[in-house]
This record gives structure tokens, C-alpha cells and sequence, in this order.
């Protein structure tokens, strides 16, 4: 299968503190991928890292096989939307258009031109007084402009409300059905994203707690609840990813590599958040154990 | 043409809920052969779904042999659901609604009905049909 983004225990420190670190992944062409950690969790750090803004510390990041920092030649191939949708704002839409088309090799004008259009954004207001949604608009009709074979999106629609945060989405989905562009979004939205991502990666704490196509991964998990469990071994079960007792049952977030049989436990399928929450949790709580220098 | 509606508070995945609105849509026969599915980037746009999914939901039913794809025309129906019953159902349904009336006179509320319906159904059909396993 083709590699659009691989990383290979990529690190990045500010300071002595690591943002991102010992991060292995791979994104595979055509997906639609979701980055999905809480704040400060390094979603934008690899972001930066993919788009060539950052030097890796440690390890390596490819894109399309090629080293992004210092690679003007290989940005064509890349479309960036950061966070809050950073735009030249006394700059009308039509500005950015043709600004755009002269600081871009590839660059397709009429398309960004009827995208807007079509949303009935103003051509000549600047974009410092629209509103959010439509500024959103704007910076996701420039990045699709440059064409680009893999489009990346920080946080596109955290600041948005919900109507303006579907009308993106909307416009997302009807352009990656269009150009089949691969598609890294990072988000703490879990909602929006069970419907338009097929991929995931979640991160938490500097480090890749899951990465994996979400079928897979929602058919690897199960929730199993029974009488309470002290660690002993579960037929079927490869990992307890969370676990919760009270004085007599347990209820565990698993990862299982073949089917639970034991009728002691009440097996039942999760949902996307759930594992997303699942990991969230787990990471969160080790760090805060070490960090306090208390035992789990 | 059919538009696809999406229940966000089902449990059942979106590539199956669209699957199924297109078997309802056939079995009704609401969609016959030759009618042409929502293009792919439409249903994605305006569900805001990712487009795989939408693909994957036209493979299913291209698997099953009840739509065939077009090389950058579009998928189409290929073979109904509704078979010889379609025309009979017209008539049973005005019997139905003669005798929910009659239910409903006799005091049954809707989940009596359905209740009944259920195990009459079970009770009359279990000794001619075989019984498909649950999944």
C-alpha cells in the first residue's frame, strides 16, 4: 500500500520537554485520517513537523518519501490549514486567490473562484470581517487550490459553530470525493469524526497511544463486563487497555485477538469513542501518577 | 432518486444504514431497475461522510448483486427487492389497516399490536420457514 506520511520515532523537544517523542506511524494513501489528543497532547508539533515548519529532534518524518524540512520542492504536493485559519486579513478572498496563484507552482484559480462562489462568499470584503465559518471557508478553498496529493488540517473546525462547523465538513468530504486527496485532521471534536474519518491516530502525553484504520480498531475492542478481575489472564484477551472496579465487578476496555468465551464476562462492542476514550484516559492518569510522584 | 438520511443516535455503523435505506427503498419499490443511486460525492457532501464510506456501502450492494457500478457514469439498480409480492401489498395493507382499526377499538395500543404481530408471526411462520440463525 502507498505511503503518503511515515514517521519513524520521530521526536521533537522545546527545552528539555519533549512535544513529541519516539512516534512511529504511517498514513496510507486515499484516507481520511483524524489526529485526536487533548490539548498540548503534540497534535500541532506533527503537524508542523510533516509540513516542514519544524526539524525533527530525533528520528525522521517522510512525506511522499521525502524529508519535508528545508524541501521547497516537495510543499507543492502538501495543503496546510493551521490552527485558527490563519489568513492576511485586510486581504479580500479574490486577493488571496490571485495572491495565491502567484506564490504557488500549481495553483487552479477557477477552482477556488467557484468554491467560493458557491458559498456565497463575498469576493471583496476583506477577510478580516467575515465571520469565522466563512474565513474557515476561504483557507480551506486556498489550500485545495494548490491541488495538493496530501491535505492537512489543524484544528479546522474547534473555533466554528455547529452549523458552520458541518458546512465545512461538508465542503471537506465533496472535495476529497472530487480530487481523492489523503486527508490528516487533527481534532478534540470525537463526534464530527466518527462519520468523516476512516483512519486514526491518537495521541496523548508526547506519544502514539493507537494508530489504525477505525474499523479495525473499533473490531479489536471489546467492553466486557463481569465479577471483579485481578489481572489474571482472559482467554481472547491481548490487552486490558482500561480497567474499572468496584468491590465486586469489573468492567474492562480490552483489546482482544480472538473471540471472549468465558461466560463469566458480558461481552459488548464499542464505539470509536469509546477506544478513543479508553486510551485518553489510561495515558492521562500514568502521567499524572509519575508526575506527582505517587503510586498508580 | 433517493436522498439518504442518517439516524445519529443508531448504533447500526453509516455504511450499513445506507445499505439498508437502499434495500428499504427496493423492497417498497421505491427504487426499481435501471434507476441511478446518489453519486457518490453528493451523498458524501451532504452528509458530511467520508466518501469511503459511501463506496464501500455501493460494493456491498454490488457484491449482493442489487446495483452495478458504470465507469464514471454512476451506480444504478440492478435487480429489486420487491419481487411477484409488490402488487398483492396494496391490497394486504388495506386489510392491515382495517384491522388496526379494529385493534385499536378493541383497546390494543401500538405496542400490543406489535407485540402480537411478533409472536404470531413467530407462532405461524416457525413451522414452514427455517429459522435463520441470530447474528
Amino acid at each position: 500500500m502507498d505511503m503518503v506520511l511515515e514517521a519513524d520515532r520521530l521526536g521533537k523537544r522545546y527545552g528539555s520537554t519533549w512535544a513529541l517523542r519516539d512516534c512511529s506511524l504511517h498514513l496510507p494513501a486515499g484516507r481520511i485520517a483524524a489526529l485526536v489528543g487533548p490539548n498540548g497532547a503534540g497534535k500541532s508539533t506533527l503537524l508542523h513537523l510533516a509540513v516542514g515548519l519544524l526539524k525533527p529532534d530525533a528520528g525522521a518524518v517522510r512525506v511522499f518519501g521525502r524529508s519535508p524540512y528545508g524541501d521547497t520542492q516537495g510543499l507543492a504536493d502538501i495543503g496546510f490549514v493551521a490552527q485558527d485559519t490563519p489568513l492576511y486579513r485586510d486581504f479580500t478572498a479574490a486577493e488571496l486567490v490571485f495572491a495565491g496563484g502567484k506564490l504557488n507552482r500549481r495553483w487552479d484559480a477557477a477552482l477556488a473562484r467557484t468554491r467560493l462562489a458557491q458559498l456565497g462568499i463575498p469576493p471583496d470584503r476583506p477577510v478580516g470581517k467575515l465571520s469565522g465559518g466563512q474565513r474557515a471557508q476561504v483557507a480551506l478553498a486556498l489550500a485545495l487550490a494548490k491541488q495538493p496529493r496530501l491535505l492537512l488540517l489543524d484544528e479546522p473546525v474547534a473555533s466554528l459553530d455547529p452549523l458552520a462547523r458541518r458546512e465545512f465538513l461538508q465542503s471537506l468530504m465533496g472535495s476529497v470525493a472530487d480530487s481523492g486527496t489523503t486527508v490528516l485532521l487533527s481534532s478534540h471534536l470525537l463526534a464530527d469524526l466518527e462519520r468523516v474519518c476512516d483512519y486514526l491516530i491518537v495521541l496523548n502525553a508526547a506519544q502514539v497511544q493507537l494508530a489504525g484504520a477505525v474499523d479495525d480498531l473499533v473490531a479489536a475492542h471489546r467492553q466486557l463486563v463481569g465479577p471483579r478481575h485481578d489481572g489474571g489472564v482472559i482467554g481472547g484477551v491481548a490487552a486490558v487497555v482500561r480497567a474499572s472496579h468496584t468491590d465486586r465487578q469489573s468492567t474492562l476496555l480490552v483489546r482482544t485477538d480472538g473471540p471472549v468465551t468465558d461466560p463469566a464476562w458480558t461481552v459488548r462492542d464499542v464505539s470509536l469513542e469509546d477506544v478513543v476514550l479508553a486510551y485518553l484516559a489510561d495515558g492521562a492518569v500514568q502521567t499524572s501518577h509519575s508526575e506527582w510522584g505517587v503510586a498508580a | 432518486m433517493i436522498e439518504f438520511v442518517l439516524d445519529s443516535r443508531s448504533k447500526v455503523n453509516t455504511y450499513m444504514q445506507l445499505v439498508q435505506q437502499v434495500k428499504q427503498a427496493l423492497r417498497v419499490g421505491l427504487l426499481s431497475p435501471g434507476d441511478q443511486l446518489p453519486k457518490v460525492r453528493d451523498v458524501a457532501q451532504s452528509l458530511a461522510i467520508n466518501p469511503n464510506t459511501v463506496l464501500k456501502a455501493y460494493r456491498e450492494l454490488e457484491i449482493e448483486g442489487l446495483v452495478g457500478g458504470r465507469p464514471g457514469v454512476g451506480t444504478f439498480v440492478q435487480r429489486t427487492l420487491a419481487g411477484a409480492s409488490l402488487p398483492n401489498q396494496a391490497e394486504l395493507r388495506d386489510d392491515l389497516v382495517a384491522w388496526l382499526h379494529r385493534a385499536q377499538a378493541a383497546g390494543l395500543t401500538a405496542e400490543d399490536v406489535i407485540a402480537l404481530v411478533e409472536t404470531t408471526l413467530r407462532a405461524t411462520l416457525a413451522d414452514d420457514t427455517p429459522q435463520k440463525e441470530p447474528a
